[in-house]
C-alpha cells in the first residue's frame, strides 16, 4: 500500500521548510530511517529519514521548493502490509491516506454526544446521513444543525423548556410527528410561549380524561328580568357591567357546596375533593386563552363576583395576569354564549373534574301549561371527567343548577 | 479617559471612595508612608493622614480582626493583606466571624470590610509569592469573592466591594497590576458583583474563566479567531457566589465547555463551575467538559522552567481551545 511523507516541523516555531536537494529518486528502494531529503529552515539544516522501508513512488516536491509543515512531499510503495486500518505508531511525518481513515470509520461504532442525541431525536435525524466533521469523524452539534438547515426542516434549535415556563410536565402522549414540508408562500407561526401550553394542556386533557358530556335547557326569563331592571342602576354606581355569567357563577357556586364530588380533581391514585371553591374563568383574546381563577366564589355576592369577572378580564385583555392569578382553580367555567354559541362540549381544565359551558341566552317557544309562551332559554353544557364522576351525580348538579338559576330573583339572589 | 495601569485603577478606586466617604479607611503592612509594597496604596497616606491609612503589625489575623471590629462599628474598614499567601492566619477571623456576622446576629448587624490581597504566579515568587488561594475561600456562604480580570473591571468592581454592605475578598493578580493597561472612563461605573461579564461571543467553544487567564484566553481566542474558530469567552468577575445563569446560558450555547483556572486543578473554583455544567446542561454537551489548570502540586516552584510548567499561559489555553474546538 501507498503511504505519504509530510514536511516534518523541525523546530518549535518553524513553519515551512525549503527542500534543498532530494537524496533519492523515483522507484529507489529505501530501508526504514534511511535520509530522504535535506530540508532547510530558517533555523535548521536536517535531514529527513524515511519512516517506512518500500519504493519510493512519487516525489511531489521540487528541489528549492519551499512548502508549509504537514505538506505531502513524497509517498512510497511499502510491501507486505495489509491494508488493517491499524493506525502506524510512526513520526508526524506520516499521514494516514483517506481511503485508510474511511474504513477505520465505517468498522467503528459511532460516538454520539447528549446534545447530538436530543437533537437527532427532537428532529428525526438519521445519523448516517449527517456527515461527520469533529475528531475520528465524530458527528458535531454543528454538523446536525448544518444537516438540519440543509434539509429545510423548520430548525427549532434551542426549544429546551425553562423553569419559568408554565408547569407542564413534558407529555409522554404527545408523539412528535415528523414536519410536514412547508408550501413557501404558507405563513409559518412558531409554536412557543402561551400557544405551546394551551396545546400541551390541550393534548394532555383530551388524551388523559375520558369525556363524556349532557347538556340541559333552563328557563332564565326570571334572571333576564331581574338583571335588566338593575343593570344601569349598577353600571351607574359601580363604574362596571352587572353581567348575566356573575349569576351563573352565583349559582354553580351554591350547587359545587351541595355536590362536592364535582369540585375535585384527579391525583393519579386517589380523588380529591376540594373545600374550597374556586373557579376557573376562561378568558380569551384573538391568539390567547388564560384561565384566571376567582377564589372562594361561595363566599362572595354578585357584585364581588363581577367585580373580580371585570378585573380579571382586563388583566388578561392587557397581559397582566400573574401567576396567582391562574393558580387553585377547582372547577373550570366558559362564557361560550358571549359568541353566540348554542352548544359546544368543553375540553375539561385538568385536573379538575368538570368544566361548564354557558351558551347564549335565546328567546324561544316554550309551552307552558299547554300554552305557548316566549321564554328566555338558555343550555348549559357539561364535560364530566368520567373516572371521577358519573351521570347520575352531574345529572343530580345539573339539576340543581337549573333550579337555582329559574327561581333567581331579588329576594333569593340579593346583589349586594 | 485616560490609559491606566490595574494597579492604578485600584489606587483610583480607594481614592475615590475615600474621598466620597469619610468612613472608609485603609489598614494593612506598609500601606502607610511606603504606598503598600506593590504600592497600591500610593499618596493615600500623604491625602488622607494617619488615622485613615493605619499602618498595621505583621498580625494578618489582627488586620482581619481590627477591620472586623471597626466594621462593626459603622466604619468601613480596606483592610491589605500584602501577599494572599499570607491570609491563612486570618482565615479564623474572616470565616468564623465576618462571613457569619449578619446570619448569627439574625441581620442586626452587618460586617462591611473589604480585604484586598495580591494572588497568583509567574512572577518568580516561589512558594510564598504566587499562590491562588480562592477555592479555600469559596464554599463559605456569607462571603464574596470578586477577581477582577482588567483595570476598569478593577476599579468598577473594588468601589462596589467597598460600597457592599458584608464582607468582600478582593483578589487582585498580582503580575496584571502592571501588565494590563487599558482606558477607564473618567466616570467609570460601580460594576455590580455577582454577575459574571461576557468578554467575546462565539459559536464554536465556550470558556469560562477569571483574573488573569481571562486576558490570555482572550488572546488565544483573537489568533484562533484566524482559523474560524469563534469563542464565547466568559470572565466569571465574581468567583463566589458564582453567575449560574450565565454559565449554564454560555455552556449550553455552544454545548463544548474549557474551564480555566491558574490555581491547582482538584477542588477549585473551576470544580465547581463543571459541576453546575454537569448538573444543568447534559443535554446540551458536545464534548466532556474539559479543564485546564495547575498540576495539583503543593506549590509553585521556584525554577523558571519548572514555573512555566506549572502556569497557564496563552499557548496551553490555545491548545486546549483548538483540541476542544476539533472534537
Amino acid at each position: 500500500m501507498i503511504k505519504t511523507i509530510t514536511m516534518p516541523q523541525l523546530g518549535e516555531s518553524v513553519t515551512e521548510g525549503t527542500i534543498s536537494q532530494w537524496l533519492i529518486k523515483k522507484g529507489d528502494v529505501v530501508e526504514l530511517y534511511q535520509p530522504l531529503l535535506e530540508v532547510m529552515t530558517d533555523k535548521v539544516n536536517a535531514e529527513v529519514p524515511s519512516s517506512f522501508s518500500g519504493q519510493v513512488e512519487t516525489l511531489l516536491v521540487e528541489e528549492g521548493e519551499t512548502v508549509a509543515v504537514g505538506t505531502e512531499i513524497c509517498t512510497i510503495v511499502v510491501e507486505g502490509e495489509a491494508p488493517t486500518g491499524r493506525d502506524d505508531n510512526n513520526n508526524d511525518a506520516t499521514v494516514a491516506s483517506e481511503t485508510q481513515t474511511e474504513e477505520v470509520d465505517s468498522n467503528a461504532s459511532p460516538r454520539l454526544s447528549p446534545v447530538v442525541m436530543r437533537l437527532a431525536q427532537e428532529h428525526q435525524v438519521p445519523l448516517d446521513k449527517v456527515k461527520g466533521t469533529g475528531s475520528g469523524r465524530r458527528i458535531t452539534k454543528k454538523d446536525i444543525q448544518a444537516y438540519l438547515s440543509q434539509t429545510e426542516h423548520p430548525v427549532k434549535v434551542e426549544s429546551v423548556p425553562t423553569e419559568s415556563e408554565p408547569d407542564i410536565a413534558k407529555s409522554k402522549w404527545t408523539k412528535k410527528e415528523k414536519p410536514k414540508p412547508s408550501f413557501t408562500a404558507d405563513h409559518e407561526i412558531p409554536v412557543t410561549g402561551i400557544r405551546k401550553a394551551i396545546a400541551e394542556n390541550m393534548v394532555r386533557s383530551t388524551t388523559e380524561i375520558p369525556h363524556a358530556w349532557m347538556m340541559i335547557e333552563v328557563d332564565v326569563t326570571n334572571l333576564v328580568n331581574y338583571r335588566n331592571a338593575e343593570k344601569e342602576a349598577f353600571k351607574a354606581s359601580e363604574g362596571y357591567n352587572l353581567s348575566y355569567f356573575a349569576f351563573f357563577l352565583n349559582a354553580v357556586a351554591k350547587a359545587l357546596k351541595k355536590f362536592p364530588q364535582l369540585n375535585s380533581s384527579w391525583q393519579g391514585d386517589k380523588i380529591v375533593q376540594h373545600k374550597d371553591i374556586n373557579l376557573s374563568i376562561a378568558v380569551g383574546n384573538d391568539t390567547e386563552l388564560y384561565v384566571p381563577v376567582i377564589k372562594n366564589v361561595d363566599e362572595k355576592s354578585i357584585k364581588g363576583i363581577a367585580k373580580e369577572v371585570h378585573v380579571l378580564a382586563h388583566k388578561a385583555r392587557h397581559g397582566q395576569l400573574s401567576k396567582a392569578d391562574m393558580e387553585d382553580g377547582t372547577f373550570t367555567m366558559n362564557n361560550t354564549g358571549t359568541f353566540g354559541s348554542v352548544q359546544s362540549m368543553g375540553v375539561i381544565n385538568y385536573p379538575q373534574a368538570a368544566i361548564l359551558q354557558v351558551e347564549s341566552i335565546v328567546k324561544r317557544p316554550v309551552i307552558i301549561n299547554d300554552m305557548f309562551a316566549a321564554r328566555d332559554m338558555v343550555n348549559l353544557c357539561l364535560s364530566l371527567d368520567h373516572r371521577i364522576l358519573d351521570g347520575v351525580i352531574c345529572g343530580k348538579f345539573m339539576s340543581h343548577v337549573k333550579e337555582i338559576l329559574e327561581n333567581i330573583s331579588g329576594d333569593t339572589t340579593p346583589i349586594y | 479617559m485616560a490609559v491606566i495601569s490595574y494597579i492604578e485603577a485600584i489606587n483610583r478606586a480607594m481614592r475615590e471612595e475615600m474621598e466620597r466617604d469619610e468612613r472608609v479607611f485603609i489598614l494593612g503592612e506598609d500601606v502607610g508612608k511606603r504606598g503598600g509594597v506593590f504600592k497600591a496604596t500610593e499618596g493615600l497616606h500623604e491625602q488622607f493622614g494617619d488615622e485613615r491609612v493605619m499602618d498595621t503589625p505583621l498580625a494578618e489575623s489582627a488586620i482581619a480582626g481590627v477591620g472586623i471590629g471597626a466594621a462593626m462599628y459603622g466604619m468601613i474598614p480596606v483592610a491589605e493583606i500584602q501577599f494572599a499567601d499570607f491570609i491563612l492566619p486570618a482565615v479564623n477571623q474572616i470565616v468564623s466571624e465576618a462571613a457569619k456576622l449578619r446570619y448569627r446576629s439574625n441581620n442586626d448587624w452587618t460586617c462591611p470590610i473589604t480585604i484586598r490581597a495580591p494572588y497568583g504566579g509567574g512572577v518568580h515568587g516561589a512558594l510564598y509569592h504566587s499562590q491562588s488561594i480562592e477555592a479555600i475561600f469559596a464554599s463559605q456562604p456569607g462571603l464574596k469573592i470578586v477577581m477582577p480580570s482588567t483595570p476598569s473591571d478593577a476599579l468598577g468592581l473594588l468601589k462596589a466591594a467597598i460600597r457592599d454592605p458584608d464582607p468582600v475578598l478582593f483578589f487582585e493578580h498580582k503580575r496584571a497590576y502592571r501588565l494590563l493597561k487599558e482606558e477607564v472612563a473618567d466616570d467609570q461605573d460601580v460594576i455590580e458583583i455577582g454577575k459574571a461579564n461576557r468578554v467575546l461571543e462565539g459559536e464554536d467553544i465556550t470558556v469560562i474563566t477569571y483574573g488573569l487567564c481571562v486576558e490570555f484566553a482572550k488572546q488565544a481566542a483573537e489568533e484562533l479567531k484566524e482559523t474560524g474558530v469563534s469563542t464565547e469567552l466568559i470572565d466569571l468577575r465574581c468567583v463566589y457566589p458564582l453567575d449560574k445563569e450565565t454559565i449554564i446560558e454560555a455552556s449550553k450555547k455552544t454545548g463544548k465547555v474549557l474551564l480555566i483556572t491558574e490555581d491547582n486543578k482538584e477542588g477549585s473554583i473551576i470544580s465547581e463551575v463543571a459541576a453546575i455544567v454537569g448538573e444543568e446542561c447534559l443535554f446540551d454537551l458536545d464534548a466532556p467538559i474539559t479543564r485546564l489548570a495547575a498540576p495539583n502540586v503543593p506549590a509553585m516552584p521556584y525554577a523558571p522552567p519548572l514555573e512555566k510548567a506549572f502556569m497557564v499561559d496563552q499557548e496551553k489555553i490555545k491548545s486546549a481551545m483548538l483540541k476542544l474546538a476539533q472534537f
